[in-house]
Parts: C-alpha cells; structure tokens; sequence
C-alpha cells in the first residue's frame, strides 16, 4: 500500500511543481482577483446608490419609506417610496399566484407524465421562453394582452365581480385603458414561469427513484406519489425557485413599464394602474437634473430595490441551500 | 499583374489622397443631446445639412434634463431643452439659450363617431376631465359644447405621458395656465402627479392607449397626432373663440410672441388673440459661452448648422408642422452667438 503510494507521489510530481510554481500563484491571483471584483463591484454599487440618495434620506427621513408622495413641480418637491415599493411588491407576489400553479404543471408533466421523446423539446421550449428580451414581452403585452384584457376580462369580470360584496373592490376600477396592476402581473407571471418551472423539474427529477417506486409499488396514483412523496421531498427546493422567480419578477423593468399605467397612486383594485420601483426610475431619470432632490430620489428608490432584491435572493439561497451543495 | 492593373493601381493610390483629404476637410461632427420633442425636425436638417455644409449631426434625444446634464459637463457639443432654464441657471453654468423652432400640443381622443376636430373643448372642461371631475362624455358641460354630435355615454379616460417629457411640461403648463385648481395641485413640470387616468410611454404609447380605449382622451405633439391620423379636438382659446389645431393658428400664435425676455424664454402658452391656438412652445438649444479649447470647432459647426437650419430648414419644419422662428428672431440669435468666446476671448461666431 505504502510503496504504491510512494510509486505515485515520488520525485517527478514534485519537481513539476517546482517548475510550474509562479505561474500557478499568478493563476491563483488572477482567480481570487476575479472573485474579488465581483464584491467590488457590488460593494461599489449599493455604495453609489446609497451615497446617491442619501440627500432623499436626509430631506424626508424615515418618511421616505412609507409617504406616497411624488412631486416633482419645482419649489414644491415631494417624494415618497411607498406607491413605488407597494406596486413593486404586490405585482411580482400576484405574478407568483399566477405562474406557480403553471409551472407546477409543466414540471409534473415533464417529469412524470411527459413520453420521453417530447421532454426533451418541451424542456428546450422553456429554456427558449427565457431567453426572450423582457422589451419583446412588454411590446407583447400592450399592443396584444392589453386589449385583450380590457375587452375580455376587465369588462366581463370588473362588472359581475365587481358587484360582489366585500371583494367586490378589487374588481372595480374606473381605470378603462387596460393597463393595470393585472395586466402587469400577468406579463411578469409569463416572463418567470421558465424559471420556477426549470427550478422545480430539476428538483423534481432529484427525487431518489426507489422513494417513488415504492409508493407506486404501495398501490399509489401519480397524483398521490406527487403529493405524497415528490413534494415533501423537494418543498424547500421548489419554494427556493419560486423566491428566484420572484427576485427576477421584483427588478423587471421595460416589460412592467409598458403594461402597468405608471400612475403614483396605490391601487384599490386589481385594474387600477400603479408603477414599480424599476418603472419609476426608467421612467424618470432622464428627465431628472444632476444633483437634484429628484435624482437623489430615484437613487433612493433604486437602494431600496436593491434591498429588497438582496433580502428576496438571500433567502432563496438559503432555502436551495441543501440542494446547491 | 499586367500593365493595366498596374496602371490603375497607381492612378488610384494618386487619387485616393486628394478624395480622402477632400472628405475629411467637408466632413464634420458635431454632437448633441436633450430634448425628444423637436428630434424629428433635428434629424431632418442633420440629414440635409451633410449634403449642403457638411456638418454632421449626431442628436441624441436623451430628454431635456439630460441634456442639461450633459451640456453641464461638457461633453456634447449642445443640449437641447424644451422647458426653458432660468436667468441664474445659465449663468451659474455658463450657457447660452437660444430656440430654434415652435412646436404644439394637442389633444387626441377616441370617441366613436366624432370626426378629426369635431369635438370642442373648453380650457375648463379639458381640466376637469384631467382633474377627474368630468368622468363621462354624455356630461352636461361637454354636451352643451357639442350639440351637434351625439355623445357616448362612456366614461372618461384621460392618459398621459408616464416617462417624464417636455410635452407633459407644455402641456401641464397650460393646464396651470387656465385653472388655479390645477396650479395649485398637480402643477407644472416635466412628471407630475396625476389624479386620475393611467400613463403610457412615449408618444406611440399614448397613440397605442387611446387607440384601443374608447372614451380615451390624451394629448401629444401635433406632429405625431398628423403622422398617425389621430382625432384631434378644437379647444377655446383665451380670445373665447374655438380654434382647431391647424398651421394658420400655431402661426396666429407665433406672432403673438414676445422674443424679448433674457434667454428668448417666449411664452406661448395661452396667448390672446382670435385665432391662436392656446398649446404652442418654442424649444430651445443650450451652448457653452466658454467652451474648452477642444470643443471650439464643434461649437463653431454647431452655430453653422443652426446659421444654416433657420435659412434653409423652414420647409422641412413646416412638412413636419414645427413652426420656424420668424426673421428678425433668426437675427436676435446670430447676434447672441457672440457670447460664445473661444479660451483665448475672440467670439467664436463671425458670421457665416
């Protein structure tokens, strides 16, 4: 055993290592280096946004977070994040609603019921959804969902829902162009489902096969197996991939911009138009001169989004976390 | 190689200098940044005046706050602004306003059966309607107005630009102009905050918005609403007398204007006068007085490619519905160039 090992690690291994000595330390530099500056440059960033919106913080202090507020006539400047930070929120945990369900078909399908031949190019025509620029999904959706929604759900539905007794709000909206909180979180539902449907369908195919096997041979459906087996087994995986849909859904801008009716007012009702974070800032910065209370809003507006993405992603990581490993 | 080859190989490298040098002498850029309202008409003349002068124009329509932004840092050779800046403003950064053309803002709605400017408006019906007081067409004080159309019982959509725009601030002007509930609300600017409605984005959102929202009304640059065939609608203007968004009343307004006040920061909006139409604005350019040595040329090309613009661009503005500047106000701003000095003093501009 002894002597093999000496066999092995004798002599010339050593002497290359020698030889090769500073090339493999400027390789290791070069490597943590190139980690380093991933810190950076996130460092840098959140630093540059935070410094930004700092005369923000200081105008409006702690009021800046929850003031609906946004003026921007001169000599009477408001601004406030809650609109913003609300509309930010409640359309990416609507998307969520919507695309979970989806997904979850799409990842039960390919992994249980799919014939092998079709997984493969329904897998593809997933990762493809993902790749569509988010400007093609918010063109998509005003010149072709938009109308659609006004026409045939906003109508139909705003009238008889609307009629209900408590819920009934939620329905009703004197907002008639189409582009509202619903039509956001439906364009956004559609831009995440690829990745929360890919996320549970790699978790789904993890499942050691004797676990199923064994409830199949107990007599079980694929319904029970899924219920009973698949999905306590993968339940942290699959609510990790739905908080990594929802980190993409938070920071989308040009696809929500389009649909959402950008309006600074919270909205009472599904079909009430509101904005987003990101909208906002699209929406206003070129218009917003260097150094004014308006600018350092929007850099404001911009931290806190980045606040919220992090503490999303953040948990994220640490619910895949035994998966990732 | 044979003698001809050989022949015309040496022809053409005794050309291609004399050709490359010509080119290089005609061939100038210039760069400029700022507002979205007057691009069309700027990239118009960019287009023609490569042709006739040779200056190149690489206008970038960024908005007029960026434009600021950037002609403040000096890194284009212009801005471009539709809301003017102020007196301190200029000299705190030391720029030189001047306009250039006059454009318009104009309603568009989508009614079903009212034809291009057959609908009319009052300043205070069209406030109330953005206000969210007015929130259906078949309302008294819009039927009264209309008597010879038959009205929709729709409810009223207003919407409004969502990215922050010197249209908006025209037109919002305007609206503080006519109505003290509106100045003393929402205001005037380039974004403001809306009581009612929904925003789209750019002018072929709002185009895109009223389109498929019957009972919509919205509001645009006129050259925008003349391209894409949208309804227009008349509006009262200050005199008591409804006017239609036409070239005759942008051109009643236009010599309405007072050219005087420091900076050329004419006021257009809501002028006196039979057949103005109220919703006209000049737009503006911002220069350097002090440029840095290496930005001298570019703001010399710039002050020719405007010399030239207001001699030869009036047609190509007026295809687009911009209003030119009138003479005598073409030579109010060749004289202001004269400001614009060069880092030893010498005024950069010497006519033509």
């Amino acid at each position: 055993m002894s002597a093999t090992a000496q066999q092995v690690s004798a002599p010339p291994v050593g002497a290359r290592r020698r030889i090769g000595s500073t090339g493999d330390l400027v390789f290791e530099w070069l490597c943590r280096g190139a980690g380093l500056l991933v810190l950076l440059i996130l460092g840098a960033i959140i630093l540059t946004l935070f410094l930004g919106g700092l005369p923000a913080f200081r105008e409006f202090g702690a009021q800046f977070l929850w003031s609906t507020a946004w003026q921007p006539v001169e000599g009477r400047e408001n601004y406030g994040a809650a609109v913003a930070v609300l509309g930010t929120v409640l359309s990416s945990i609507l998307a969520i609603v919507f695309a979970v369900p989806i997904a979850f078909g799409i990842a039960f399908y390919l992994t249980e019921l799919a014939p092998p031949w079709l997984k493969r190019p329904v897998g593809t025509a997933i990762e493809l959804l993902a790749a569509i620029p988010s400007i093609i999904f918010g063109m998509w959706g005003l010149f072709v969902l938009v109308p659609l929604i006004q026409s045939y759900i906003q109508f139909p539905f705003g009238e008889t829902l609307g009629a209900l007794p408590v819920i009934g709000t939620l329905f009703q909206s004197t907002n008639f162009a189409g582009t509202s909180l619903f039509a956001a979180s439906l364009v956004l539902a559609i831009m995440i489902i690829p990745f929360i449907a890919a996320t549970m369908r790699d978790v789904f195919d993890q499942v050691p096969p004797v676990y199923k096997e064994s409830a199949y041979g107990l007599g079980a459906t694929r319904w029970e197996v899924m219920r009973g087996v698949v999905i306590p087994y993968t339940r942290i995986s699959v609510v990790g991939g739905i908080m990594l849909g929802l980190g993409r859904a938070l920071g989308e801008t040009m696809a929500v911009t389009f649909v959402i009716g950008n309006a600074n007012r919270i909205a009472n009702s599904l079909f009430d138009p509101t904005t987003t974070i990101a909208s906002v800032v699209a929406m206003e910065f070129p218009e917003s001169l260097m150094g004014s209370l308006k600018q350092s809003s929007l850099l404001a507006l911009g931290f806190l989004l980045f606040v919220i993405s992090f503490i999303v992603l953040a948990v994220s990581r640490w619910l895949l976390r035994p998966r990732l490993k | 190689m044979n003698r001809r080859s050989l022949l015309a190989l040496a022809s053409g490298a005794a050309l291609t200098p004399v050709l490359g040098r010509e080119a290089l002498a005609q061939q100038v850029q210039i760069t400029g940044a700022g507002a979205t309202f007057p691009r069309p008409v700027y990239e118009r003349w960019g287009q023609a005046s490569r042709e006739a002068i040779g200056v190149q124009l690489n206008y970038q329509s960024i908005g007029s706050g960026g434009g600021i932004n950037q002609i403040t840092n000096r890194t284009v050779d212009f801005g471009a602004t539709d809301a003017p800046i102020t007196e301190a403003q200029m000299r705190e950064r030391s720029l030189l306003q001047f306009p250039t053309v006059m454009g318009s803002v104009v309603q568009i709605v989508n009614l079903p059966g009212v034809a291009d400017n057959a609908l009319r408006l009052t300043p205070e019906v069209l406030v109330d309607m953005f206000l969210g007081r007015i929130t259906r067409w078949n309302d008294a004080r819009v039927v009264e107005l209309n008597r010879d159309l038959r009205l929709p019982n729709l409810p009223v959509s207003p919407v409004y630009r969502a990215d922050a725009s010197g249209t908006t601030f025209v037109f919002t002007t305007y609206l503080s102009r006519v109505s003290d509930a509106w100045r003393t609300g929402p205001g005037a600017a380039t974004s403001v905050q809306w009581p009612v409605g929904s925003g789209a984005r750019g002018n072929e959102g709002i185009a895109n918005t009223v389109r498929n929202t019957p009972g919509a009304i919205g509001y645009t640059e006129n050259a925008y609403a003349t391209v894409n065939r949208l309804i227009t609608t008349q509006l009262r203007n200050k005199s008591g007398n409804f006017v239609a968004p036409t070239m005759p009343t942008f051109l009643a307004a236009a010599e309405q204007a007072d050219w005087s006040r420091p900076g050329f920061a004419a006021d257009l909006v809501d002028l006196s006068g039979a057949n103005v139409w109220p919703i006209v604005s000049p737009t503006f350019i911002l220069l350097p007085t002090n440029p840095v040595a290496d930005r001298v040329a570019g703001s010399r090309n710039t002050m020719r490619f405007f010399d030239w613009a207001f001699r030869n661009g009036a047609d190509a503005a007026r295809r687009l519905e911009y209003v030119p500047l009138p003479e005598a106000v073409q030579n109010a701003v060749r004289g202001a160039w004269a400001q614009v000095r060069d880092p030893s003093g010498a005024p950069i501009w010497t006519g033509a």
